[in-house]
């Protein structure tokens, strides 16, 4: 097999990957990268996210009041040591961002803009117009390029981390346009592959979000921590899912259901007036939010379209102006895929599946329990994001860990004097292509990758969306295992060798399967609602039990063990979470 | 097997014709040719009127037979097609912007026909029109 | 919701088997609202797993699904079936050779990107602590717009230079040089001149506009060449006058 010798392999060139990256470069120039990533780096999903970043910026707020926004926002499941070192670190990773080019949004004065985001006390959203992502992953992207010794790979699909004796010392990966299996030997490997948001039917995430660095890690032995977090965003476009950033309500949007009511001031969100005001009704927290229009819905309030009920998202006293400057995107999307321009007409929005808050198990430093292994972005799950991720923390997070990842690497590969031996990483190489040669081989099992994305999309929207109970959690696992039982039985329809999308898709979905459990039965073991898990027949937030991290163990084709590991208490001890009128 | 990229081959001589705004490219192109031809006449015309009289006359009369009057249409319409489209595309090579406000494009078109109209007056008048 | 069905005739190509492209043709249902690439996606789910193609976002941002329809360069995302005759004709991208079916290559586009030094070059590095750069509204709004590429191709696509010309750096890559030269922050626009002034360079284009026409993000790369020009003209000319002026 052929054999690239490099320092650091990195896995996915979105954010974090492309942050990691150059900060390797940057901390020694001699050590040599290898950046894989299954599509080019502008594709990455980061290109994806609107309404921007957060890090203090204004005098009057404070590092205490995002700490405090964030840990109260994550229902105290945010380990509080991450959240401390993250709001110290975000200011100065975005202000690296404005000295590399991004394009952020300006006031008169010339300094950068800040908006007010859910769940926020001050604004500290940092924003380029409503296209943030976009911005920050280009800039990534062309900055990284002025580094000769970030080797790209785009389009290399990694199957597998490759062991030798307990450590991750490479990985091995497919060549799309040639097919050819490629093995990479490192001294430390670092995961920034996203989230897994499709293993969902209704979702903001593109068709590469398939969890395929966190099975990776999963299976090569790390836990994967809190998979039974997953946020909805609240605004989504029916049919299609595409985001309509909360930006739009830090500008001044309203939701209002089929009377035109603002129904938030109905689920401890109110008052509505005065309007616009931080921390209360539109401007809550995304959770509350997503659970108050189920609530709606089965109250009959919301409005039926034949892409399922929505309510409305009114932009229109705005203002065509502001809209035009702050969100041209969600103008131009509206009007695109939903025939709504929201300077005329509110838009039709519903919850949607969008942040994996769980992820890959690391520390403070984006170090995984594997000696070698790292990870850094939605993949991995710190925790700064608990049981419900803030608006806008992501993209920060991205450039915090994504960067401590890589100094992380860049130490350990300049502690390794050698690389390991190359008859010991090949075995490991050649037992991942074996792997892949089986579903090659695969013949006459009748089952369809689109069959099977379907019935785990539905089995997972069922029994583990927005609000889940006992009885339909069992049933998801169930059907969940026997899902995984049948992926055996794929056959692969396109046998050939250049850019077969079918083999890919196959290996995604096998990707999906293994998060999809680990999310279903994590979320049967919690027995209490917290953030974004909310259990209809375990209403209350238990912290005697549950103010602790969840742990999924794989054990293939048996559902995950789960372990439970203490959340880590410095300053803020867990409180009501409190919105709207009554909060201080 | 491995890769076998495909090439597809562009003829480079009847391209153009694969698209209308090629096509109107090539119109704006060609429109140049018509422009220089028409140069040409002038400076013909010139060169007759300081041989004298005679040769002048000469030239107006060729000027006036069908054959030379079709070709000032046709130089004519090339001509304005070749300005006006230069004129529309004006405010993507010279973008204006006062402050925070971007001049709209139909403000520097405008300025450019404006222009136009000024300067073919003054020679008008010049010449006594 | 009522469905309509649609004609795909989509350019093949299997490396493997096929000595050219060829045409094969499916049938497909659609829902009003679908657009190009949802169709595609159900010939890939359910009548021929065989296809290949990119895509991801599937809300015009990440560049991936270009495809040239009905003879357009066109991201099939933005492209809505309602607008479409009952036959459509899906090629991949032109301009770049064909790896395999609508899959093209993409090798040369990413050279020339990273040909122009796309990244901020500033006068002196500053510290994080320092603070950031100060930027008004108005030099922000001044290259605001070359930001927005999406590095979809569509414009390769386009321009019949780069399809004639061997080495044109091509409109893209040439608004993101354009991006950069006109940001307040950035001295970088002599150490781009190399290429971005080079015959292969601004010179290489006629100025057809088809790049502009197609872009789905409207950058309006050819003004952005346009503009390069005059600004390198000048160059040329305040050289001819002041010979060794500091650039």
């Amino acid at each position: 097999m052929e054999m690239t010798t490099t320092d650091i392999v990195i896995v996915g060139a979105g954010g974090a990957g492309l942050r990691a990256a150059i900060a390797i470069a940057e901390s020694n120039p001699d050590l040599k990268i290898a950046l894989l990533s299954k599509v080019y780096p502008m594709r990455s999903h980061t290109v994806a996210a609107e309404g921007g970043a957060a890090g203090v910026a204004k005098d009057e707020d404070s590092l205490d009041n995002h700490f405090n926004d964030t840990v109260s926002g994550g229902d105290w499941l945010c380990d509080q040591d991450a959240v401390d070192l993250f709001v110290e670190q975000a200011p100065k990773e975005l202000t690296q961002m404005e000295h590399w080019g991004c394009p952020w949004s300006r006031t008169s004065d010339g300094k950068v803009a800040v908006r007010p985001f859910g769940g926020m006390k001050i604004e500290r959203t940092w924003y380029a117009a409503d296209k943030t992502g976009f911005h920050m992953l280009h800039t990534l992207f062309q900055t990284s390029m002025q580094y000769p010794s970030i080797e790209r790979y785009d389009e290399y699909y990694t199957t597998d981390l490759l062991m030798v004796d307990g450590a991750c010392r490479g990985v091995a990966a497919i060549e799309m346009r040639t097919g050819q299996m490629r093995l990479f030997r490192a001294k430390a490997v670092i995961i920034c592959t996203g989230g897994a948001g499709r293993v969902f039917p209704f979702t903001t995430n593109g068709a590469i979000k398939t969890g395929d660095g966190m099975a990776m890690a999963y299976r090569a032995g790390v836990a994967l921590k809190d998979m039974e977090f997953v946020q909805y965003h609240p605004t989504g476009l029916p049919g299609t899912g595409i985001l309509i950033t909360e930006g739009s309500r830090g500008e001044g949007g309203i939701l209002v259901n089929n009377d035109g009511y603002r129904y938030l001031q109905d689920y401890n969100l109110g008052p509505p007036d005065p309007w616009p005001r931080k921390k209360a009704m539109e401007l809550g927290p995304r959770d509350r939010l997503s659970q108050a229009f189920w609530h709606e819905q089965k109250k009959g309030r919301t409005i039926s379209t034949p892409h399922g009920d929505v309510v409305h998202l009114d932009l229109r006293h705005l203002g065509e102006k502001k809209i035009n400057e702050r969100l041209p995107m969600v103008r131009d999307l509206a009007i695109s895929y939903v025939g709504v321009d929201p300077v005329k007409e509110p838009i039709p929005v519903r919850p949607v599946v969008h942040y994996t808050m769980g992820g890959i198990d690391t520390d403070i430093d984006a170090k995984t329990a594997v000696p070698g292994l790292f990870a850094a972005g939605e993949c991995a799950c710190v925790s700064i994001n608990g049981a419900n991720r803030l608006g806008s923390n992501s993209l920060t997070e991205l450039l915090v860990f994504g960067s401590r990842a890589g100094r992380g690497a860049a130490e350990v590969a300049m502690a390794e004097s050698t690389h390991v031996d190359e008859s010991a990483i090949e075995k490991a190489a050649e037992e991942a292509r074996a792997k892949v040669t089986g579903l090659f081989q695969n013949v006459g099992g009748g089952e369809t990758i689109s069959g099977l994305r379907k019935d785990m999309n539905s089995t997972m929207e069922e029994g583990a969306g927005i609000y889940r109970t006992e009885e339909s959690l069992k049933d998801t696992c169930v059907t969940m295992k026997e899902i995984h039982a049948r992926f055996a039985n794929i056959d692969l329809e396109d046998k050939s060798n250049v850019y077969n999308t079918d083999l890919l898709q196959a290996l995604e979905l096998g990707a999906m399967i293994d998060v999809a459990r680990a999310m279903a039965v994590s979320a049967l073991n919690r027995q209490e609602s917290r953030g974004s898990h909310q259990r209809l027949d375990f209403v209350e937030r238990d912290d005697e039990k549950f103010l602790r991290h969840s742990l999924a163990s794989y054990a293939g084709a048996d559902d995950p063990g789960v372990d439970y590991r203490d959340v880590v208490i410095t300053r803020s001890q867990p409180a009501e979470r409190v919105y709207g009128g009554d909060q201080k | 097997m491995s890769r076998k990229p495909y090439i597809r081959t562009l003829s480079s001589t009847s391209w153009w014709l694969a698209q209308p705004r090629y096509i109107r490219y090539m119109a704006r192109e060609v429109s140049c040719v018509l422009i220089g031809a028409y140069t040409g006449v002038i400076v013909v015309g010139l060169l007759r009127l300081s041989e004298g009289a005679n040769a002048w006359a000469g030239f107006v009369a060729a000027m006036q037979t069908p054959a030379s009057v079709v070709f000032h249409l046709l130089a004519l319409a090339f001509a304005l097609y070749h300005t006006t489209t230069w004129f529309n595309v004006t405010p993507k090579a010279m973008p204006l912007q006062f402050g925070d406000t971007q001049v709209p494009g139909s403000i520097i078109i405008g300025a450019h026909y404006a222009g136009w109209i000024v300067i073919s007056a003054a020679l008008l008048l010049l010449a006594g029109v | 919701m009522s469905l309509r069905t649609f004609e795909l005739e989509i350019m093949r190509y299997d490396p493997d088997k096929d000595s050219e492209p060829r045409f094969e043709t499916f049938s497909v249902p659609c829902e009003e609202d679908w657009v190009v690439l949802d169709a595609v996606n159900y010939v890939k789910d359910n009548l021929d797993r065989t296809l290949s193609y990119r895509w991801s976002c599937h809300m015009a941002v990440c560049g991936s699904c270009g495809m040239m329809i009905n003879g357009e360069p066109s991201l099939s995302c933005k492209t809505f079936m309602r607008h479409m005759p009952d036959k459509i004709r899906i090629e991949p991208l032109a301009n770049f050779p064909i790896e395999r079916d609508l899959v093209v290559v993409m090798d040369d586009f990413m050279d020339k990107l990273a040909s122009v030094k796309p990244y901020l070059v500033a006068k002196e590095k500053k510290a994080v602590e320092d603070g950031s750069y100060l930027q008004s509204p108005a030099q922000l709004k001044k290259f605001k717009q070359y930001t927005l590429c999406i590095n979809c191709t569509l414009c390769y696509s386009a321009c019949p230079q780069y399809a004639l010309g061997e080495g044109f750096v091509g409109p893209a890559a040439l608004a993101l040089a354009h991006r950069y030269n006109l940001d307040s922050r950035d001295v970088g626009r002599s150490a781009r001149a190399d290429v971005v002034a080079s015959n292969e360079g601004i010179w290489e284009c006629s100025f057809v506009g088809a790049c502009s026409e197609v872009c789905p993000e409207h950058v309006d790369p050819a003004g952005a060449i346009q503009q390069t020009k005059i600004a390198s003209t000048l160059d040329y000319f305040k050289d001819l006058i002041t010979p060794g002026r500091d650039k």
